[in-house]
């Protein structure tokens, strides 16, 4: 029993030295320096990015001449875009105002005129068409004058053309359904919310498995290729580094994660007065359930440990760096399929390819969470799909294990499925 | 504290690495272990680090089997050279260390002594992949022993450098040896092997072909190294009843004689023939066994 508890020990120990050398290493290693501080710096010049426009922009606002006779149209219109943009009442010809704008001192000319039924017509003149909001503006209000104007010499009462433009009224009320009353559906705000977090959570997992999947693999390659492996193997067991350096790299996304989304919060806070609400609202969490959340962080962990274990069996077969890009190529394929079958999903999560997506457990990290997110599913679904992850985690993990003990002993060039049953056959007694 | 590999046997698949090897390395030892390529050596050093399992067989330490609650007492030089290269000898020495169940403070109190010892304190902070082949050499050897393991397993650690600092790496090898750590020493370099093993066993696709004290294996060969130097053509010893081999040098003949009879009818042939400088009668040398030994295979 003591020699037992010794054994573990000895073995939580090395677990936790190489799991802190794994970690300490790659937060300490340029590459990451690097990288997060580049996104870091991108997040913090996003969030600016209004300032900076309005430091390079220049002061003046926009000016359009307005050549016309319909007094009445011009002032409407002057009223109605103020916010937009200047104009100014050209005294002069078509062609004095066209040639302003060649000196650069308005931007376009609107030339309104009137039609025989009295309703205004107008061309834009404009030097090209890089500047479509400011016609799409005057087009549209223009377009607002002409029906008020109309209706107006039809003698329709305004009253009547104000009930016409009225929006109908729709409301959307929730039958309740046998398993429970209409209060537990999730309300439209919560959905919305919903939606946007599985958006981020399918998002993250995605570039979680591609970032740090491959750097798992990389890690384990480049001890097999520099060859310090059967020494690290001769000092501790083969599982334990597997499992340390899984722990270890996830630790290092995890630190990763929080800084950009840290940095995210704060650059949110700093400039709350200018944004409505605060950092929840912002990304419209505020009304998300707390079941969401956990679920969340639940299906985001799970999914992250199957496609770890699955990538650094992987990288134990390699034996160069060269070939961990081949090797990973399938399971890059595999979590952009989940991808796919989960932002099609965003649209229908009722459909039956995302209903059985969510219990095949490379898709449903993603797919079982987009169900339980935006649906009202039944525990006991979510609870089998979990249950399903956690046993296929198990099963990748105790043959990963094996096939990274015998892998790691491995040399060779070749990185077919052969060398899944070769590892198997070397951790093996015969 | 013995190692003892009874009846061991791995196979991999149809082809079997290690075949019946039952050897046993006793403490305050160098056991030399040798073989041509392939003969095993590899697989029998992973067996006994439990990074393979054999197919049937014992290997115990001290009664007991071996696993990873005791690999801070094991140390290995792999034949295949590994170090991080990226990282600096500091570094690299702390992890394999703490590796080894040692705390950083002694890594570094050992590494240092270590160092000096070498005569290369300098590369304390260096890179290892800055350092030359040799020096990484010596860095890969204070990573083996650094940890004063109980047992050792040196896969040819002498390669790579010149004659100094292997007289270094011998010294320090005797030193521990001393100190009462088991040594398992491979090689192909024989006069090593010579020097530093008292027991050694010597492997032949997978089966081991010899075993045993040094000195008994030297008398049981039987046949002897007779070397003469004289102003004289010596060619017609070949034809000498007895004579088995002449290797010609440039100031005279190296025989292997059938047994040391044989040394006294080649005096008679010679005496008489003009003016002997040297004759001397000597024990086999360790590569004459080897190669005959390992050479009958390939015939």
């Amino acid at each position: 029993m003591t020699s037992l508890l010794r054994k573990l020990v000895s073995h939580m120990n090395k677990f936790w030295i190489v799991f802190s050398h794994t970690y300490l290493s790659k937060i300490k290693s340029k590459s990451f320096i690097i990288t997060t501080a580049i996104i870091l710096a991108l997040i913090v010049l996003m969030s600016n990015v209004q300032s900076f426009i309005e430091m390079f922009g220049s002061d003046e606002t926009d000016q359009v001449a307005v050549l016309t006779e319909q007094e009445e149209v011009y002032s409407q219109l002057e009223s109605r875009t103020e916010a937009d943009f200047e104009l100014e009442h050209f005294d002069g010809t078509l062609e004095e105002a066209q040639d302003a704008v060649g000196e650069e001192s308005f931007i376009a000319v609107l030339d309104i005129r009137e039609t025989e039924e009295g309703l205004p017509e107008a061309t834009y003149y404009s030097r090209d068409y890089t500047n479509q909001t400011a016609q799409n503006i005057l087009e549209s209000q223009l377009q607002q004058i002409k029906v008020e104007m109309a209706t107006n010499q039809s003698g329709i009462d305004p009253a009547v053309i104000a009930s016409i433009y009225e929006p109908v009224s729709f409301e959307n009320e929730l039958i309740a359904t046998g398993n429970g009353d209409a209060s537990d559906v999730k309300t439209e705000e919560e959905l919305s919310g919903a939606r946007g977090l599985v958006y981020a959570i399918l998002f993250l997992l995605y570039m979680a498995v591609i970032l740090y999947g491959n750097m798992i693999a990389m890690d384990i390659a480049n001890e097999k290729t520099s060859r310090v492996m059967e020494i690290l193997i001769s000092s501790s067991s083969p599982v334990s580094q597997m499992f340390a350096k899984i722990f270890g790299i996830g630790l290092v996304g995890l630190t990763q994660m929080i800084l950009l989304l840290g940095t995210a919060y704060f650059v949110i806070m700093q400039k709350q007065d200018e944004l409505i609400g605060d950092f929840f609202e912002f990304f419209g969490l505020s009304d998300v359930s707390v079941s969401t959340f956990i679920y969340a962080i639940i299906f985001f962990l799970l999914g992250y440990f199957l496609y770890a274990t699955l990538a650094a069996m992987l990288g134990s077969l390699v034996s160069r760096t060269e070939d961990v890009q081949q090797l990973m190529t399938p399971v890059t394929f595999l979590i952009i399929a989940a991808f796919m079958i989960s932002m099609i999903g965003l649209s229908m999560p009722e459909s039956t390819f995302v209903v059985i997506s969510s219990y095949i457990p490379f898709f449903s990290p993603m797919a079982m969470f987009l169900r339980v997110g935006l649906l009202d599913i039944a525990f006991w679904e979510v609870g089998l799909s979990i249950l399903i992850l956690i046993v296929t985690i198990i099963i990748f993990a105790i043959l990963g294990a094996k096939i990274y003990r015998g892998g790691v002993l491995m040399y060779g060039t070749s990185t077919s499925l052969k060398d899944f049953k070769k590892a198997l056959q070397l951790s093996k007694k015969e | 504290m013995t190692l003892k590999l009874e009846n061991v046997t791995k196979r991999f698949g149809s082809f079997t690495a290690v075949d019946d090897l039952s050897i046993e390395i006793p403490e305050k030892n160098i056991f030399g272990f040798l073989g041509a390529n392939g003969a095993g050596k590899t697989t029998t050093f992973r067996m006994i680090l439990n990074l393979l399992d054999q197919t049937s067989g014992s290997i115990t330490w001290n009664g007991e089997t071996i696993d990873y609650s005791k690999s801070d007492q094991i140390g290995y030089l792999p034949e295949e050279r590994g170090l991080y290269p990226k990282l600096k000898v500091r570094d690299q020495l702390i992890y394999l260390g703490k590796l080894r169940g040692m705390q950083k403070k002694e890594v570094l109190d050992e590494l240092t002594s270590w160092l000096d010892y070498l005569k290369v304190p300098q590369y304390m902070d260096k890179k290892v992949e800055e350092l030359s082949k040799g020096n990484q050499q010596k860095i890969q050897f204070i990573s083996a022993v650094i940890h004063k393991p109980k047992l050792l397993i040196l896969d040819e650690p002498f390669s790579g450098l010149d004659p100094v600092n292997v007289e270094l790496l011998k010294k320090a090898v005797i030193e521990l040896k001393n100190s009462g750590t088991s040594i398992v020493f491979s090689s192909h370099r024989m006069e090593h092997v010579e020097e530093l093993c008292q027991h050694l066993c010597m492997m032949q696709h997978g089966k081991p072909i010899l075993h045993g004290d040094l000195r008994e294996i030297k008398r049981s060969f039987g046949k002897k190294n007779l070397s003469i130097q004289a102003d004289f053509d010596l060619s017609f010893l070949e034809n000498v009843a007895g004579v088995v081999k002449v290797k010609y040098f440039s100031d005279g003949v190296l025989c292997q004689i059938e047994n040391e009879d044989v040394s006294q009818s080649v005096l008679e042939e010679i005496s008489g023939k003009g003016f002997i400088r040297k004759f001397e009668l000597d024990e086999p040398s360790l590569n004459d066994i080897f190669i005959e030994k390992a050479g009958e295979s390939y015939e």
